[in-house]
């Protein structure tokens, strides 16, 4: 049997976090799709395509993509809201499948939120 | 809504809202008879017969956040413009069946357009909801069910991405392959939410 390098280790581990996340359900990122009657009719399906377009190009395993209704924002839409495990959820708004790509890119692989297309970052200022 | 397929996957999210475990989607082509029925089967929560005759009205709504509802209204509005109808079938803990139907070769009858995109948004937004589809044509039939899927997949999530690719492929080949196997009946169940 060939020698365990370090890297292997770090490899196997980082799989068997991967598999254990799966088993429970939880992952790393989560990606709900507004699909309310608003989200459909204003291309909301698109968006969902554009998902898991992301998920299979990048062969992502620790990514739970779901869908929900009306938001109540209908004007706003398509929607969709990327919740990073330990970080508050991010509403994404007006989308395109262009912009999913960007997001994809900076927010759930890199961690950054993509806050030209979020709906607000922030709190508003007390007078 | 421009096609078809849009109002279906609006239709089947409602069936997943209302708790249903296993939803059937059934597309009936039948030229010879001029007609086209679309007919969504769920076994979720169902709904009073007070409700579900007022589902399709656009200013009725069982939500207490705004004071619309468009999704069936949608689809009746689609099914008239084509000579059609729209009908819902409902009971408390009994599920809900939607059926609507259009004149085939109407003018204004809406195409059913991206079928595989709508089924791919609902079986990897849903990986615990059962799917079941089945198109109808001259004799023909197409079917595609998610319960078989996930048995071939094993573990692996239909929402990861191995999961999504073998959806993608499965459904591609189950669209454009069509068979003669018979169809399965919808088991109305108890209420899950």
């Amino acid at each position: 049997m060939p020698k365990l390098k370090i890297e292997d280790l770090a490899r196997m581990r980082e799989e068997a976090r991967r598999a254990t996340m799966l088993r429970e359900g939880a992952g790393r990122v989560k990606i709900i799709v507004h699909l309310g009657t608003c989200g459909i009719a204003a291309g909301g399906r698109n968006i969902m395509a554009a998902v898991l377009r992301e998920i299979e190009e990048r062969n992502l395993h620790d990514v739970l993509v779901t869908t929900s209704g009306c938001a109540g924002l209908c004007s706003r839409e398509p929607m969709m809201t990327v919740e990073v495990l330990g970080q508050a959820p991010v509403k994404y708004v007006d989308l395109t499948e262009g912009k999913v790509k960007e997001i994809f890119a900076e927010h759930v692989m890199g961690g950054k939120i993509a806050e030209r297309y979020a709906l607000a970052v922030g709190s508003e200022r007390a007078m | 809504m421009e096609e078809l397929a849009l109002h279906i996957l609006d239709v089947a999210e409602n069936s997943v809202r209302a708790g249903a475990r296993r939803v059937e989607i059934r597309v009936s082509e039948e030229p010879g008879e001029d007609r086209l029925i679309i007919e969504i089967v769920d076994d979720g929560c169902g709904m009073p017969e007070e409700v579900a005759r007022r589902a399709a009205d656009p200013f009725y709504t069982t939500r207490s956040d705004r004071p619309v509802g468009l999704g069936l209204a949608l689809l009746e509005q689609a099914a008239r413009a084509a000579d059609g109808s729209l009908r819902i079938e409902s009971a408390p803990g009994a599920g809900t069946r939607v059926a609507a139907e259009f004149r085939h070769s109407h003018p204004d009858r809406q195409p059913l357009g991206d079928i595989l995109s709508t089924l791919m948004t609902l079986a990897a937004g849903h990986p615990e909801v059962e799917f079941y589809y089945e198109h109808r044509n001259r004799g023909s039939l197409r079917r595609f069910s998610t319960a078989e899927l996930k048995r071939e997949l094993g573990g692996i999530p239909l929402n990861s991405a191995p999961g999504i690719r073998l959806l993608r492929q499965k459904l591609d080949d189950a669209l454009r392959t069509a068979d003669a196997v018979p169809g399965e009946e919808v088991r109305h169940g108890t209420c899950h939410r």
